[in-house]
């Protein structure tokens, strides 16, 4: 039986450089260190209401740093 | 600036205080990306104008071939004027970044925003009876110097000081170095009789901060808090003003954005972050320290390379429709605020203080147009320094709150 598609978002700490657009697009999926900059909240898992979201966070990084990695494809 | 010898071809002899470039630079970025994409100039001593994003990405990350030590273009190169970490380079300037970054988190920023508001307000307060105002003079110039003065804990009424500095350091002072230099040494001065005060007496206030904070586990010397409260000032106030400035210059002249924003508020983000690719205000430069090679254009030692963060907005290659202003446009990954590791470290309040301005401003004055002849400023940071407005609103609507 094929597993579900799950996402998961990431942010490259060496590309990150605080602009803050993941945040401001999606809170639920990234949260802050004290200097501002991004990292996936909890694990990353992206749940499916959000996707939308997660898409729209990676393609307004300025820096190139969200990504997304989809898992359970096998 | 009228006495400069006219521009004979934007490819090998641009001039950025060209009187066409100043008005309406855009059609001119365009010519270059399609003719010869980095452009030269063998006026202020050498200057390149890379007009793509790929290339202006490429220098900016590049700060092994390409210094911040000099971040702006001038007829003369003067005395070093260090303003950490804007002008700091690796390794330098992390630790200079990550003291000044806490204050400037979109948490941190959050707190300012009721003053922010009211601030908006008592501007609005002093025109809207007239039915006119000038938006530049009396609004977008106002916000970010006033704001800045409340974290800083200095009376808002020095604005025009602070502002008389700026035009002289960023205006004036690009092709007269005695008036640059005096200006630099009257704000520090200025600041270092704050930073005595502060040291003696700490606040709850931004040079407090700095004068307590710890650099790499010891305080910051003198010079260095002078030069960053030095930034703050310079790069704070006229970057936003010009930006809050375009924004509502953009909502004058197109009807249809303005009551889509008041209908559907919510899309005030997106719409902020398109008007801030659009019109981003700031460009930067960089000093070539060593010859590199950029799509195949050399870049020589000793040449400045002019870091045009509002033409790679307008690159196609980078996004579609380019020139046109889409409030909904979803995927925008411009660089307003730099890229690399000099991101401006005030992006959160800035965009906080163009939201707030335009927010304020919509819902006291809907209705608003264009009502005589816009002027632009000189130099590197772009933006309206007059902007007449006329209010079609009833009295009565408008004073409403």
């Amino acid at each position: 039986m094929p597993e579900l598609r799950r996402l998961r978002v990431r942010v490259d700490p060496d590309k990150c450089q605080g602009h803050n657009r993941c945040k401001a697009i999606a809170p639920e999926l990234f949260e802050l260190d004290e200097y501002g900059n991004a990292r996936a909240a909890g694990d990353g898992t992206v749940p499916a209401d959000l996707e939308e979201k997660a898409f729209l966070a990676r393609s307004n990084c300025p820096e190139f740093a969200v990504e997304i990695v989809e898992e359970g494809e096998s | 600036m009228t006495s400069r010898p006219p521009v004979k071809d934007w490819a090998t002899d641009f001039d950025h205080l060209d009187p066409r470039w100043i008005k309406d630079p855009f059609p001119i970025w365009d010519e270059m990306r399609k003719g010869c994409p980095i452009a030269h100039t063998d006026r202020f001593q050498g200057v390149y104008f890379p007009s793509r994003y790929e290339d202006v990405r490429a220098v900016a990350y590049d700060t092994e071939h390409f210094s911040s030590r000099r971040v702006i273009v001038r007829e003369t190169p003067p005395p070093r004027i260090p303003a950490p970490p804007i002008t700091s380079d690796p390794p330098e300037h992390r630790p200079a970044r990550m003291v000044l970054l806490p204050p400037f988190t979109p948490d941190a920023i959050r707190k300012l925003e009721p003053r922010a508001r009211a601030l908006c307000n008592e501007l609005i307060d002093k025109f809207i009876a007239r039915g006119t105002c000038d938006a530049a003079v009396e609004y977008a110039q106002e916000i970010p110097t006033r704001l800045i003065a409340h974290m800083l804990d200095l009376p808002e009424s020095d604005g025009d000081l602070y502002r008389k500095w700026i035009h002289e350091i960023l205006e004036v002072g690009i092709t007269d170095q005695g008036v640059l230099m005096q200006a630099v040494a009257e704000m520090t001065r200025y600041f270092a009789s704050a930073v005595q005060e502060r040291t003696a007496r700490p606040g709850d206030d931004l040079i407090s901060y700095l004068v307590h904070a710890r650099f790499n586990g010891t305080p910051m010397t003198a010079d260095h808090v002078l030069g960053t409260l030095r930034l703050l000032l310079i790069a704070g106030i006229d970057t936003t003003w010009s930006g809050i400035g375009s924004c509502i210059w953009h909502l004058a002249k197109t009807p249809e954005d303005r009551s889509r924003l008041v209908a559907e508020p919510s899309l005030m983000p997106t719409a902020i972050e398109e008007l801030l690719r659009a019109y981003a205000p700031v460009t930067m430069a960089r000093e070539v320290i060593k010859e590199t090679s950029i799509n195949g254009c050399t870049f020589k030692p000793g040449q400045m390379v002019l870091l045009s963060f509002p033409a790679a907005n307008r690159d196609p290659a980078m996004f579609p429709d380019p020139d046109k202003v889409i409030i909904d446009r979803k995927e925008n990954r411009h660089a307003a605020f730099g890229l690399g590791i000099h991101r401006c470290v005030g992006s959160n309040l800035a965009r906080m203080e163009l939201t707030v301005a335009v927010e304020e401003m919509l819902k006291r004055i809907p209705e608003f147009s264009l009502a005589g002849e816009v002027s632009w400023s000189e130099g590197t940071v772009r933006g309206p320094r007059r902007l007449p407005l006329r209010f079609h609103q009833s009295a009565r609507a408008m004073l409403k709150r």
